[in-house]
């Protein structure tokens, strides 16, 4: 098994990382977009670009850094500590898994421009409040040479500002992924405002054309593009939120060893030391999850899916604890606007249900396992 | 690429050591109580060919695979000691000694002891000719450890010890063992404390077998009762620095517990393979989403098993965080416990009914989150010494 700490290029990495968002994008960055009611930040996401970051998974060739899942699990990491917004995940991390496995010219045309920063991508797949890639209803239905898309798609994450969308549809004989523009005539655009003060839209699709062209790999085979990307997605958004735990256990520790009542610190009452104490352990053991999610998808993707489905499960478990326990322990202050402990209370809950909930990955680990 | 090539060599010879060494009697895995090798003065072998396991493997250190050489050991790195229990487990092979020598008093000397006192020890240890118990515990002083009173003073030309240990694995079996014992009781408590040797056979040592809820007596309470220990090279470390000693060994035995008894891996067999057998238990939604929930912490734990030892090789880390695998590790086990008492329904009250010895295991696991500081002591080592809370 390859080593799950991280090597030497990975570590400056996530030094780099760490010392570069506690600039750009402490919490306090999001608080500000949200209170200027924006889910999105270009200009961010422009630095972030500069230094590699959008092209993590993508070669050389395409002008991307290549340095594998395990590098963007790191970077997902840090930008959670900070609750950093960016298209990180839909665009680097997801779409660019699925041009990859494609690697037509087309795809190794989008898969530079999503290096440089100059495109981004949303996935266009939930269809009902769960997660559940096999039950897609909007239909591609075959006219003439190409496809009419109709259907409505609610969780889609980044699609307000997205340039491109992959829109999973079903066709005759299975589904298909398409690799549109966002803009396409047909398409009409709703941003819901969510609880994480992150982007996510509901997109209605009425008989908006597609060709064969805009199909990414073939026809009725939409998961052999599409389950590579999910699995990358899932390992880097639990990697996020292994992060975001850690950020809000860090709060909490510093306000144990700085909040006194009865005359003494809090931080020296024993039932709040054992719980943060529990919570560390739950957080070390999930981290361990998540390594191993990110060498499995660089050394063996084809037979990822256990490894990724129990990081995932494991990082919703303990980002939920981690932020009841954040406010808990903080008290009233906890509960106010003012204070940052809410912000990742509400990444928390997002990020739970965006690709696969705890339930959804449990299963999945369970009939991996013989359940 | 040619250390990968040297281990790809190194494991094609283990395999075919094994092959032709390992007596077919010794290839049933030795999961039973009955069927470990403990060794020690008065061992009486159950087969010939537990015997010979025995002997063969010492002859070339395989029992203490990554000790030195010339102290018993095969000198392995831990790559090797690795391919070694891998090819071992792929035929179902029993390990060919257990002993708290191995585990526990090896480690020690190898870290603290004079090389005299590893050319005595450790060879004997490494050829199961001696059986070593663990003195620690007293009445007083279960968590509050540090709080051992079993007095020892020095009378010139030996060492009288008078007092009570608990919790003696196994003394009744045991030739010898290792002891906190109290040289200064002026001094801080943690500044008084002497690891010493004393041989069980030693006038004035005495056993008494503890009946437990599971029905079995693995530990003892002893005695000492004016026991005369000679000075030579009885004590390991520095006298009145046994706490250090003892510090060390604790963070071995919590990563041991962690990683044994409840094959706590990733790679072992799933709850979904285990419970397939247990008729239709995972039909009740409530007892599958626990086993979902246990095998989820199966696997990440073994993960931070393996994790925790790339730490160690890369020289990261604290023995503190060893806590961590103790705490997890032992709750993990209890749950899996409980859950097979669930699925096992009222076959599995039964003491060797249908469905074997569970009510043994089961009421075993408890002491997991006893045995070698509680999972409260654990909890509290972490929020002070990992997380830096006060006080």
């Amino acid at each position: 098994m390859a080593t799950l700490i991280k090597t030497e290029e990975e570590q400056m990495l996530a030094d780099s990382a760490r010392g570069f968002l506690d600039e750009k994008s402490p919490v306090s960055h999001l608080r500000k977009l949200r209170d200027a009611g924006k889910t999105h930040d270009p200009a961010l996401w422009k630095e972030m670009a500069e230094m590699g970051w959008a092209g993590i998974v993508i070669p050389e060739e395409q002008g991307g850094v290549d340095m594998g899942m395990s590098a963007a699990c790191i970077l997902a990491e840090e930008m959670g500590k900070t609750l950093a917004v960016s298209p990180f995940l839909s665009s680097s991390v997801m779409a660019a898994t699925a041009l990859k496995q494609v690697a037509d010219s087309r795809a190794l045309d989008a898969l530079s421009k999503i290096a440089s920063g100059e495109l981004t991508y949303a996935l266009a797949m939930d269809e009902k409040r769960k997660f559940a890639p096999e039950a897609v209803e909007t239909e591609a239905r075959a006219d003439g040479n190409g496809f009419r898309i109709s259907g409505t798609k609610t969780f889609v994450v980044d699609g307000g500002f997205a340039d491109r969308l992959l829109v999973l549809a079903k066709t005759d004989g299975g589904m298909t992924l398409f690799d549109i523009p966002a803009d396409r005539a047909g398409i009409e655009k709703t941003e819901r405002s969510m609880v994480d003060s992150r982007d996510a839209a509901k997109i209605v699709f009425t008989d908006v054309e597609a060709t064969g062209e805009d199909v990414l790999g073939q026809v009725d085979d939409a998961m052999s593009v599409l389950k590579p990307a999910l699995e990358a997605g899932q390992a880097a958004l639990a990697a996020e939120m292994i992060g975001l735990s850690a950020g809000a256990f860090g709060m909490t520790t510093d306000y144990l060893k700085e909040r006194k009542q009865f005359g003494q610190l809090i931080g020296t009452f024993q039932a709040l030391q054992h719980r943060a104490a529990h919570l560390w352990c739950e957080m070390e053991v999930t981290a361990s999850a998540i390594a191993h999610a990110g060498r499995q998808l660089d050394e063996d993707p084809a037979n990822a899916g256990l490894a990724v489905s129990l990081a995932k499960a494991r990082a919703a478990e303990t980002a939920k604890l981690a932020v009841i326990e954040g406010v808990q322990m903080h008290g009233g202050i906890g509960m106010t606007d003012a204070f940052d402990m809410g912000f990742f209370m509400k990444r928390a809950r997002a990020s739970i249900e965006w690709l696969g909930d705890y339930g959804y990955h449990a299963a999945q680990v369970a009939s991996l396992r013989g359940f | 690429m040619s250390e990968e090539t040297d281990l790809a060599q190194f494991r094609a010879e283990t395999r075919a050591w094994l092959e032709e060494n390992c007596p077919a009697e010794m290839r049933d895995g030795g999961r039973t109580e009955d069927s470990t090798c403990w060794g020690g003065r008065n061992w009486v072998f159950t087969s010939d060919a537990q015997k010979t396991w025995l002997e063969r493997c010492a002859a070339k250190g395989l029992t203490v695979p990554t000790w030195p050489v010339e102290y018993g050991g095969a000198g392995y790195t831990r790559e090797q000691e690795k391919i070694f229990l891998e090819e071992l487990g792929a035929i179902d092979g029993r390990a060919p000694l257990r002993s708290f020598g191995i585990w526990m008093l090896g480690p020690a000397l190898l870290q603290f002891g004079t090389h005299e006192q590893k050319l005595e020890f450790l060879p004997p240890i490494a050829r199961g000719e001696i059986r070593w118990c663990q003195g620690y515990s007293e009445p007083g002083a279960g968590s509050d450890l540090a709080s051992v009173q079993t007095k020892c003073e020095d009378m010139g030309d030996h060492y009288l010890v008078n007092g009570q240990k608990i919790w003696t694995s196994y003394a009744d079996q045991a030739d010898a063992i290792f002891a906190l014992v109290r040289t200064d009781k002026d001094a801080p408590k943690h500044l008084g404390i002497t690891f010493l040797l004393i041989d069980m056979e030693t006038q004035g040592v005495s056993t008494r077998p503890i009946r437990l809820i599971s029905g079995s007596s693995p530990f003892c309470e002893t005695f000492f009762d004016d026991v005369k220990v000679p000075k030579d090279g009885r004590v390991v470390g520095t006298v009145n620095r046994g706490w250090d000693v003892a510090k060390y060994l604790l963070t071995h035995e919590r990563t041991m517990i962690s990683s044994g008894g409840g094959g706590v891996t990733g790679g072992g067999r799933s709850l979904g393979a285990v419970l397939a057998e247990e008729g239709d238990a995972l039909d009740d939604p409530v007892l599958k989403a626990s086993a979902m929930k246990t095998e989820l912490d199966t696997l990440a734990i073994g993960l931070t098993i393996e994790r925790y030892k790339d730490m160690a090789k890369a020289g990261q880390g604290t023995g503190d965080a060893s806590a961590m695998l103790k705490y997890m590790g032992t709750e993990l086990n209890k749950n899996r416990l409980e859950l097979m008492m669930g699925v096992g329904g009222s076959d599995a009250l039964e003491w060797d009914g249908p469905a074997g010895s569970r009510p043994a295991d089961w009421l075993r696991t408890k002491a997991n989150s006893i045995e070698g500081g509680t999972s409260e002591v654990m909890l509290g080592i972490i929020s002070r010494r990992v997380l830096g809370l006060p006080g």
